[in-house]
């Protein structure tokens, strides 16, 4: 079955939608392949964006895409990733960088990621997949996956006076 | 009634309840703040902020002068356009550290803007001890040019004390 790839809406602050914590995704069907495309359309319309998470469209299932094969400047990177049921199993180091949001019109600010990180998901097959990635990547991977657990980067950000004298591992809402 | 943005610029010794006591002060006078920058420059907590509403100067004065002079700060005001939903969002982005001395700023900021470098945000701070004093600054501005040019720039400058790093800023978007 081939349907039409849409264009959606993306939810945007202070939508409380983008609070929620998403489910798993347990079946690997059409609806959830095409659900994909849809948000794959939606990350490449207008300002394009490297990452999108399902939540950000209202559909609140763990689905994140990103795509860090663009950037101005090469970076590591695995090319354009579909990541279903994502789930980061180890953190090291850790760096501010800047970060903006589709759902956080005119905003950015500077978050703190941890530099590499270990990732395993399932492709839209439900196979299994698992990546090492290193800093913007690792970036897209972190900033994305917040948005399956109701977390967006204004929550994290610092202002560059206070990551001068941060010294501590940054690992909310990952490793406990 | 017309309504008005002012840029208003308040300065005072350092305490807690500074900023609760001057955004009540305004919201009880019906005004709406636009962005703003409070922080603490050496003791003294410094606040700039956009503040909208339908009062003259005058009034906006008068109403204020109570709370103003109960937190002990000096208040400047200007009318200004707002400009809201104008972010510009910076491209590169140079650290400086060194022995505190004269004119390290403005030589580094002369030497970005000649290369075409336009400062969005900068904060500087001294840090180290009274009798070695390391001067630090934090630069986030815009640049039609490459990176390199803008780090070329700097080469002058390097070696005299100061570290300087030029960094490309590459904002994610997700």
């Amino acid at each position: 079955m081939i349907g039409r790839v849409a264009i959606l809406d993306i939810l945007k602050l202070p939508d409380q939608r983008l609070k929620q914590t998403s489910e798993p995704v347990t079946a690997f069907d059409d609806e959830l392949r095409a659900f994909i495309a849809d948000l794959e359309e939606t990350r490449q319309d207008g300002p394009a964006a490297v990452g999108i998470a399902a939540p950000q469209v209202g559909y609140f299932k763990r689905i994140v895409i990103i795509d860090c094969s663009t950037t101005r400047k090469p970076v590591p990177n695995h090319g354009h990733l579909i990541l279903v049921n994502p789930e980061i199993t180890h953190w090291e180091g850790y760096e501010p960088g800047r970060e903006g949001c589709l759902s956080v019109p005119d905003y950015t600010g500077n978050v703190i990621r941890a530099t590499r990180i270990h990732l395993a998901a399932q492709d839209p097959q439900g196979q299994p997949v698992a990546f090492d990635m290193e800093g913007y990547e690792a970036r897209a991977a972190q900033h994305e996956i917040d948005h399956l657990d109701g977390m967006l980067f204004i929550d994290r950000v610092v202002s560059r006076r206070t990551d001068l004298f941060k010294r501590k591992v940054y690992q909310k809402g990952g490793k406990k | 009634m017309a309504n008005h943005w002012y840029m208003l610029t308040l300065i005072g010794e350092d305490k807690p309840g500074i900023v609760a006591a001057i955004t009540q002060a305004l919201f009880d006078q019906g005004l709406n703040l636009g962005e703003t920058s409070m922080l603490r420059l050496g003791g003294n907590f410094t606040i700039m902020m956009m503040v909208n509403g339908t009062d003259d100067e005058y009034h906006l004065r008068t109403q204020l002068k109570p709370v103003i002079e109960a937190q002990g700060m000096c208040l400047h005001i200007d009318p200004i356009r707002a400009r809201l939903h104008e972010h510009l969002l910076p491209n590169i982005q140079v650290t400086v550290s060194g022995a505190d001395r004269a004119g390290i700023v403005a030589q580094i900021t002369a030497a970005l803007a000649t290369a075409g470098f336009n400062i969005l945000d900068l904060e500087s701070d001294v840090a180290g001890t009274s009798d070695e004093p390391v001067y630090i600054m934090q630069i986030a501005g815009v640049a039609d040019v490459p990176v390199e040019s803008i780090d070329q720039s700097m080469a002058e400058l390097r070696g005299k004390g100061v570290d300087i790093n030029v960094t490309a800023v590459d904002t994610y978007i997700g």
